[in-house]
């Protein structure tokens, strides 16, 4: 009984000491959001009273509405393109499959295993001959259609009844008027989840952005924190208000959609 | 009467069906299989745009006799080695202590070792960064508690700095794994558990002899999404230490970025390195699959 007692007492010990170092450097972030610099160094673990001071020093120094503009329309843009792209092509690839369209997808499955370091260069080239640079759209090109987000929405077809669109052939719908009307209602969890990946990996796009936005009112929050630690004394109160103000978005969508979040997560991996 | 109209309802849909996916895979053509083709070519090339000139394997055999690629092959590879393991045994034996349904704060316990993947790479790089600056949280920290006398100089000594890139990386992504171990713990049929309880199977025989064995092909996915992830590093190692101290954290990414980017750009050169980047996935992939086979 007692061994029971100290194995229950260690698991708890294990579960409170890795849920602390998990929470800790963002609960630290936020604290330090609102401390002086000189606070933040001390190693103060209490808020403090400069959020207002380093909110102006930071709006001095970066134009943050802009960047958070910025980030939130790429990645809302590439959220909603991608979704319309890769579930149209999802449902085809299994409603309509046949030896070629099966041998397509996983030639278009081939692509996942591509790692972006390999194709940035030449995807850089192609967007600077199109004169897309510092653009949304160059943005979104290359991640409207991905292996993955097709692949999901595949699967997710595949338990779509198939009588429901013989039925609904008779009742005179069109192909495109069945996609709309009966196959994208039903998979409304299917779209929440794809939409929290592709967003999410949008907004925190980072190597991508930092090639193509070459025009200051282009970048997007990651590169303007990045900026942020290039100069010589750092203020780090105003650098943790800006990376608290960058995750809050984010941190919101996990805590509001947490059982979606992990569900993405693991689709993610085919 | 009724065959040619089945046809033709048969060609109508096959022709809807092609519409429904090609512009998906246009677009995938385009920004996947045209680029990496591309870059292939160009890594046979020297000189750029209207200087281009085919020169053979000059750029691989230059790669053979760059250090600074060299050493930034052993950096990723150290932290794949290092790193990698031990964020997985971590997340496992987090993921075998949450799968209790008589826990109590499961639910929370969960949502704080998931929340890290909610920030993004370059946030969390940037707190990781500063709770490790010279004047940081963690020196006064450690000098509060007297653990160290002089504060240590993190992000500037060599092993210290790979050693605060392998930390932040632990914090960011073992919660990330956690999550598939356990979804596929909850897989597992409870009765095994049951039965080897009964047999007298103690919680550690128990963790090594039943759930690592039936999570096999999730250890072997994360492994590879992991080695995969880290080959890529970016991110972190440009916002924590910048590839510093004197390239002692520098990522084969980022240095195809500087090669690329800064400084003069010779896109020939990089894309020859980020062709055996590809092939160096493919491969670290292969090999993780046929161990996970063998055993």
């Amino acid at each position: 009984m007692t061994r029971y007692k100290i194995g229950t007492f260690l698991k708890y010990l294990f579960l409170t000491i890795a849920a602390f170092v998990s929470v800790f450097p963002l609960l630290w972030m936020f604290i330090s959001a609102t401390n002086s610099s000189i606070d933040v160094l001390g190693g103060r673990l209490l808020p403090g009273s400069h959020l207002v001071t380093n909110f102006q020093n930071l709006t001095e120094r970066a134009n943050i509405p802009q960047a958070m503009w910025n980030s939130f329309r790429n990645a809302a843009v590439s959220t909603i393109a991608s979704l319309i792209v890769c579930s149209v092509a999802g449902y085809g690839f299994e409603i309509y499959h046949d030896r070629g369209k099966d041998l397509l997808m996983r030639i278009l499955l081939l692509s996942m295993m591509i790692p972006f370091a390999a194709i940035m260069i030449p995807l850089f080239m192609m967007v600077g001959n199109f004169n897309l640079l510092s653009t949304t759209t160059a943005f979104v090109l290359p991640s409207v259609a991905t292996g993955f987000l097709i692949f999901l929405f595949r699967q997710s077809a595949r338990y779509f009844p198939y009588e429901l669109i013989e039925a609904s052939r008779l009742d005179g719908l069109s192909e495109l008027g069945i996609f709309i009307r009966m196959y994208v209602p039903v998979m409304r969890s299917t779209y929440a989840t794809a939409a929290i990946i592709t967003f999410m990996a949008g907004w925190n796009s980072y190597l991508w952005p930092l090639i193509i936005m070459q025009n200051a009112d282009s970048r997007t929050m990651p590169l303007v924190l990045s900026n942020l630690i290039a100069g010589y004394v750092t203020d780090y109160g105003l650098l943790m208000l800006a990376v608290s103000i960058s995750v809050l978005p984010t941190i919101a969508i996990f805590l509001l959609l947490q059982k979606s979040f992990a569900e993405g997560i693991i689709a993610s991996a085919r | 009467m009724a065959k040619p109209t089945s046809l033709k309802l048969h060609t109508k849909q096959n022709i809807v069906g092609w519409a429904f996916v090609i512009p998906a895979s246009i677009l995938i053509f385009t920004f996947f299989f045209y680029p990496i083709g591309k870059a292939f070519l160009l890594s046979f090339q020297t000189g750029f745009g209207a200087n281009a000139q085919y020169a053979g394997l000059v750029n691989y055999k230059r790669l053979l006799s760059d250090n600074t690629f060299k050493t930034s092959l052993v950096n990723v590879l150290t932290f794949l080695v290092l790193q990698v393991p031990v964020m997985l045994l971590l997340a496992l034996a987090l993921a075998y202590t949450l799968n209790d349904h008589k826990l109590k704060f499961r639910a929370l316990f969960r949502t704080a070792l998931f929340l890290p993947c909610a920030t993004s790479l370059v946030s969390y790089s940037i707190v990781f960064r500063s709770l490790f600056a010279l004047d940081g949280f963690m020196n006064a920290l450690l000098l509060n508690l007297n653990v160290i006398q002089s504060p240590i100089n993190w992000l500037a000594n060599p092993w210290t700095a790979k050693l605060v890139i392998m930390l932040a990386l632990t914090w960011r992504w073992t919660g990330y794994n956690m999550i598939f171990f356990l979804s596929a713990l909850q897989n597992i049929d409870r009765s095994i558990f049951e039965a080897a309880i009964i047999d007298g199977a103690n919680g550690f025989n128990r963790f090594f002899k039943i759930t690592i064995p039936m999570l096999k092909p999730i250890i072997l996915l994360t492994a590879i999404m992991s080695t995969n992830g880290t080959l890529q590093l970016f991110d972190e190692t440009v916002n924590i230490t910048n590839g510093g101290p004197t390239n002692a954290t520098l990522s084969i990414s980022q240095y195809i970025y500087r090669l690329s980017f800064q400084y003069s750009p010779r896109f020939p050169y990089a894309a020859a390195m980020s062709f055996v980047v590809f092939v160096l996935v493919g491969i670290l992939s292969a090999m993780q699959m046929r161990v996970g086979d063998k055993r």
